[in-house]
């Protein structure tokens, strides 16, 4: 592998000073999972991995049931389906932690990295959106919050500025009669990359027959993932019926930009986000009735 | 090339001490620095499992950590397993169910079966499977893998 210099930063001030120093030759270290494979293949020239795990900011986990979740950068995805309270009130950030890589993948990468990562494909980011989530920032200008959709730009490209490093993120607290849900496309059970992945969150009115409102986001159709934002606005006030969550399929189908490669042709991945988004939002509405 | 860092971690129990530069991997400093070559190399990028570990507690691919990232830490290993007269009930039920070939994943396996029981004792055979999913073998056609998994837990 490429020589490089690890340091292990204490606090935000610290990383921040070296990453406004080291520019582009320097990359945040939370799981590794990726950035290690990219230095060793050649993907990515780093000259110095600045490790941010011993930061106790990145590693927040807080849940309140009024305030929501705060969800630091380098909080491992074991981490967060053990916590039975974050199960219950994200239960599509649940379903996308537990799918990424196996169980070794699983006790080191982070949901903070998968949205550094920037992969058009990446699990994480989905549920992310679906939740309204925001992204933390800091940099030498201090902090600043932008939500989760606007966080990616390219392929493995973010808004970070030179300086900049992901906090945490922040996820509202659910509104009752709410859930999500997030699956991906994959033609093996487990250990893959998403040919096509949806994610859903309903809110529900107390009678759990009209959609009050909804959010729906694509991974692997475009070069970020994306807020499908017309198709969530569809469903705001429609009952719920087959041919509202059709409506908003299509509409998630027409904002799908993907291309063709080995893992499935652009055809296929169109006729994909309709199927996901379908089963996506049946999959959130339907956990919404099951919890009273 | 950059300095080769000091570092203290404990390897099945033991306090160990090596120097290794910022790019070698755990997996790589437990073979060439530590000579602990039960932990095998198979696809270097996370992927086969066959470089399986316990770092504090949870499994991990010791290809995907940097050795300086173990100061402090505490790192089972397959050499960490058995006791000087007899092998851990895993390491057993692998043998009584045949559940190696060439034996290159064999480590992986274990040390993911382990991190699996200790903290899971009664696995289902559908949670072994998905347990395992990020161990990969070529020869066994994993049944046999399952069903070893699955006798060390009702022998425990």
């Amino acid at each position: 592998m490429r020589d490089f210099s690890y340091i292990a930063a204490t606090t935000i001030p610290e990383a921040v000073a070296l990453l406004d120093a080291k520019g582009e030759s320097a990359r945040i270290l939370a799981g590794g999972t990726d950035l290690i494979v990219q230095v060793r293949e050649a993907r990515r020239d780093v000259d110095w991995m600045i490790d941010i795990k011993s930061i106790p900011e990145v590693n927040d986990l807080n849940y309140n049931a009024t305030t929501g979740l705060t969800l630091g950068a380098a909080v491992e995805c074991y981490k967060i389906y053990a916590d039975d309270a974050i199960c219950d009130a994200y239960p599509g950030l649940i379903d996308a932690t537990q799918i990424i890589g196996g169980t070794a993948i699983q006790g080191r990468a982070a949901v903070g990295g998968n949205l550094c990562n920037a992969s058009p494909a990446a699990d994480g980011i989905p549920p992310l959106i679906v939740l309204n989530a925001s992204c933390v920032i800091a940099g030498p200008n201090g902090l600043r919050e932008l939500p989760v959709e606007d966080f990616c730009t390219a392929p493995g490209q973010t808004v970070l500025g030179k300086g900049e490093m992901l906090v945490s993120m922040k996820v509202p607290a659910p509104a009752s009669n709410s859930s999500s849900y997030y699956l991906r496309f994959i033609p093996r059970n487990e250990m893959d990359i998403a040919v096509v992945g949806a994610g859903a969150s309903v809110t529900l009115d107390a009678a759990k027959q009209t959609i009050v409102s909804a959010r729906i986001a694509l991974a692997a159709v475009a070069p970020t993932p994306l807020f499908a934002e017309e198709a969530s606005a569809l469903l705001a006030g429609q009952e719920i019926s087959d041919a509202a969550i059709d409506a908003a399929a299509e509409a998630a189908q027409a904002i799908a930009r993907p291309i063709s490669d080995m893992r499935g042709t652009a055809e296929q991945r169109t006729h994909l986000v309709g199927v996901l988004t379908r089963r996506a939002l049946n999959g959130a509405i339907q956990r919404v009735r099951e919890t009273t | 090339m950059a300095r080769r860092s000091h570092v203290q971690t404990t390897i099945n129990g033991e306090t160990v001490e090596f120097l290794c530069e910022p790019r070698q991997s755990l997996l790589e400093v437990l073979r060439d620095e530590l000579h602990l070559t039960g932990a095998k190399e198979g696809c270097n990028n996370g992927n086969c499992g066959a470089c399986s570990v316990i770092l504090d507690g949870r499994l991990v691919n010791s290809c995907l950590v940097l050795g300086v990232e173990t100061e402090g830490k505490s790192v089972e290993t397959i050499e960490g397993l058995a006791e000087p007269d007899k092998l851990h009930p895993i390491q057993d039920a692998f043998l009584e169910n045949a559940a190696l070939q060439c034996g290159i994943c064999t480590p992986g396996f274990i040390m993911s079966a382990k991190a699996l029981l200790d903290q899971n004792p009664n696995p289902t055979e559908h949670e072994v499977r998905y347990w395992l999913a990020g161990n990969l073998c070529r020869c066994t056609g994993y049944d046999k893998i399952v069903r070893a998994v699955l006798d060390a837990a009702a022998a425990k």
